[in-house]
């Protein structure tokens, strides 16, 4: 009865889609507004407040215990929402520093799960929860080993929910990292066949880690002309002016669709400057990294950011440490911690083959001839260069769905890209 | 009642003497690479810092805070979910926000800021007896008005009280000096006026008692459950820190506006 429901539902849903299909009308034309707004209300698909799902957990390694100052991450956790009957199981993948739990991945989930799927959200290998458990090296960055990691954890999850859910097919899906990742995990299942994936959808993958992550990088400083040392000056003036937006706009919710309001209301004749806007995504960016980067540096006891040796304690203060570590760039990781770690293991090992191992680059021959695999991007993605975008297209070819607008991730919950994607997985 | 709230002290004590244990150092301590002196230079305002003085019994009760909220408050509220039906969870939320509203209307006439209290007041009468005793939120829904939110530490704000130390307080989470002192203010107001409405029930000692100890309980369940955070989710090694930054400008900015 539910399957019937279900798809007269996406009928409706498709048909609603092709009366409008041609024209291209997300919202927010600018691709920085767009990144940061994502895509208000109205224009999502209609969605239930909130689905079953099941908070669990899984243990990768059963003789790791995490280091006291991260004491409370001591199983990889997940989240699963499962159908009553068989069904197709989708795993899905998030984007840099984000945990399976965040606002994208939730939505993800009931999208998939309103289609009839079974849904594992998973963390990124970037997310401090999957590092301190699940990543064997502690240095995450390295897409074929976080594929392997990646791998392993899902395996692991698949041993302990097999006997509760039916699965009649396994499909995998990511967004931003999570999409390059999930072209390298895809990869290397076509190996080890525990899933023999039927399809694969990147949304909004970098090409290359290390031209996006430089991109990223520069961002923050964009908005600071003056040099790192002004950021506490700039935030409190972006801080000030929200405050005075949020007195004109007269809001009780801060929620995404009043930045969009806001957007709406006051860009003609107010708007806010790139640069602002750019470091505002770089911000986000820096924190992510710095999570990553002192999450690295502990788990490892490299001695980049804690003094090699010093065992922190639960309740040790780490707001110095946390300075140092927004103070330091994607490029400083790789260059002081994550090159050195790898050269360590593969002597010999140059910087340009290490940024090339890290690239779509180096699996070009894989995603050329893998018809499964689809690729949904947008034409003014700011992580992505126009020769990144060249190839990107080139190399897919047909299989490449490249929408005008939507910046970096910011159309992905638009109603035509959840069409487009649900209409993929299901047909 | 005063058994249990013995047990919780003892328990709380345990744990953050556990925690408090120093880490056994074995190897010689060699410096950063990149020193926490090179970066964090003195006179440089640092976006993330804040007036912070307990800091080490702060993360010690946030860590309690952290093992309470798996073990023992998160299970009740789960229970509570899975008995309760969706639409009584909402009546039950209702009904508490309409009693706390007591707290937005003082505080708002405290700053003369009239709009809200007529506002606030409007809502407390459509919600009471359109809203069937506060169950259902018409004034939110119907009417527009939407519920404002003011407290005792924010008037103490409006009055140009800072916050004082930054406050960690068990089970209830950040808080400062001013916000715990009106915290105590608003409850002491809120108790009162439940038990003037108790009283009105005519009901025996011994029920005014199990009356207002189950009000207490469901409050504390519903609170949970409508508040959608959980510690040790943000992804961040510097939790405590983005937090308590968090929470003192969301404290700046209510105050505000």
């Amino acid at each position: 009865m539910k399957t019937v429901f279900q798809t007269i539902t996406w009928f409706l849903l498709l048909s609603a889609w092709t009366g409008t299909a041609g024209a291209y009308d997300y919202p927010i034309k600018d691709p920085y507004a767009a990144t940061i707004i994502g895509t208000p209300e109205e224009f999502r698909p209609e969605l239930p407040e909130k689905i079953d799902y099941d908070l669990l957990s899984v243990k990768v390694f059963p003789d790791r215990t995490p280091p006291d100052v991260f004491w409370y991450h001591r199983d990889f956790r997940y989240s699963l929402s499962y159908q009553k009957g068989e069904a197709p199981l989708i795993f899905v993948i998030a984007g840099t520093g984000a945990n399976f739990y965040s606002t994208n991945m939730i939505f993800f989930q009931k999208i998939f799960y309103q289609a009839g799927f079974h849904v594992v959200c998973l963390s990124s290998p970037t997310a401090m929860n999957f590092i301190v458990t699940a990543s064997e090296s502690g240095v995450p960055g390295d897409t074929v080993d976080d594929a392997r990691d990646l791998y392993r954890v899902m395996g692991a999850i698949w041993e302990q929910v097999r006997t509760r859910i039916k699965v009649s097919g396994f499909y995998l899906t990511g967004y931003s990292l999570g999409a390059t990742q999930s072209a390298f995990v895809a990869k290397l299942d076509e190996e080890k066949r525990l899933f023999n994936f039927k399809k694969v959808c990147m949304i909004n993958p970098a090409v290359s880690l290390y031209t996006s992550a430089n991109i990223l990088d520069g961002m923050v400083l964009r908005a600071l002309p003056g040099g790192p040392d002004t950021f506490d000056a700039w935030f409190k003036e972006i801080f000030r002016k929200f405050s005075e937006l949020y007195k004109i706009m007269g809001h009780q919710d801060l929620t995404h669709d009043f930045l969009y309001e806001a957007y709406r209301t006051l860009y003609r004749t107010d708007p806010p400057k790139q640069e602002n806007m750019a470091g505002m995504i770089g911000t986000v960016f820096r924190l992510s990294a710095a999570n990553m980067i002192f999450t690295s540096d502990v788990l490892t006891n490299f001695g980049l950011i804690k003094p090699k040796n010093l065992v922190l304690g639960s309740a040790d203060s780490l707001t110095d440490y946390f300075i140092v570590s927004t103070r330091s760039s994607f490029v400083d990781y790789f260059e002081e911690l994550f090159y050195p770690y790898f050269r360590s293991k593969r002597p010999g090992l140059t910087q340009a083959a290490l940024i090339e191992r890290l690239s779509l680059r180096s699996i070009e021959g894989y995603l050329r001839n893998s018809p499964k695999i689809i690729l949904m991007g947008n034409a003014d993605d700011l992580i992505l260069t126009p020769e990144d975008l060249a190839y990107l297209r080139e190399v897919f070819g047909n299989r490449a769905k490249i929408y005008p607008t939507g910046g970096h991730c910011g159309n992905m919950q638009y109603r035509a890209n959840v069409l487009y994607l649900i209409d993929f997985f299901k047909n | 009642m005063k058994r249990s709230f013995n047990l919780m002290l003892l328990a709380l004590f345990w744990l953050t003497a556990g925690c408090a244990a120093a880490p056994v150092q074995h190897e010689p301590i060699i410096p950063a690479k990149r020193p926490v002196s090179e970066y964090a230079k003195p006179g440089i305002p640092r976006t993330i810092d804040a007036y912070d003085p307990w800091e080490g019994m702060n993360r010690r009760i946030y860590n309690f805070n952290a093992i309470f909220d798996e073990y023992v408050f998160l299970p009740v509220v789960r229970a509570y979910e899975f008995v309760l039906p969706d639409i009584a969870q909402t009546g039950v939320s209702n009904f508490y926000k309409n009693l706390t509203e007591i707290t937005n209307l003082t505080n708002s006439l405290l700053q003369f800021k009239i709009v809200k209290a007529v506002n606030t007041l409007g809502r407390i009468v459509i919600n009471t007896t359109v809203g069937l005793g506060g169950l259902i939120d018409v004034a939110g829904t119907v009417d527009g008005i939407e519920r404002e939110n003011e407290d005792f530490g924010q008037t103490l704000g409006f009055y140009g009280l800072g916050p004082g130390p930054y406050l960690v307080l068990p089970i209830l989470g950040p808080s400062s000096v001013r916000d715990t002192t009106g915290l105590v203010v608003d409850t002491v107001v809120y108790s009162l006026m439940m038990q003037e409405l108790i009283v009105q029930l005519g009901m025996s000692d011994t029920q005014e008692q199990i009356l207002n100890y189950s009000l207490s309980g469901l409050y504390a369940i519903d609170k949970r459950h409508t508040e959608s955070f959980r510690y040790f989710m943000t992804g961040s090694p510097f939790e405590y820190d983005l937090i308590r930054k968090l929470f003192l400008l969301q404290r700046e900015f209510l105050i505000d506006n």
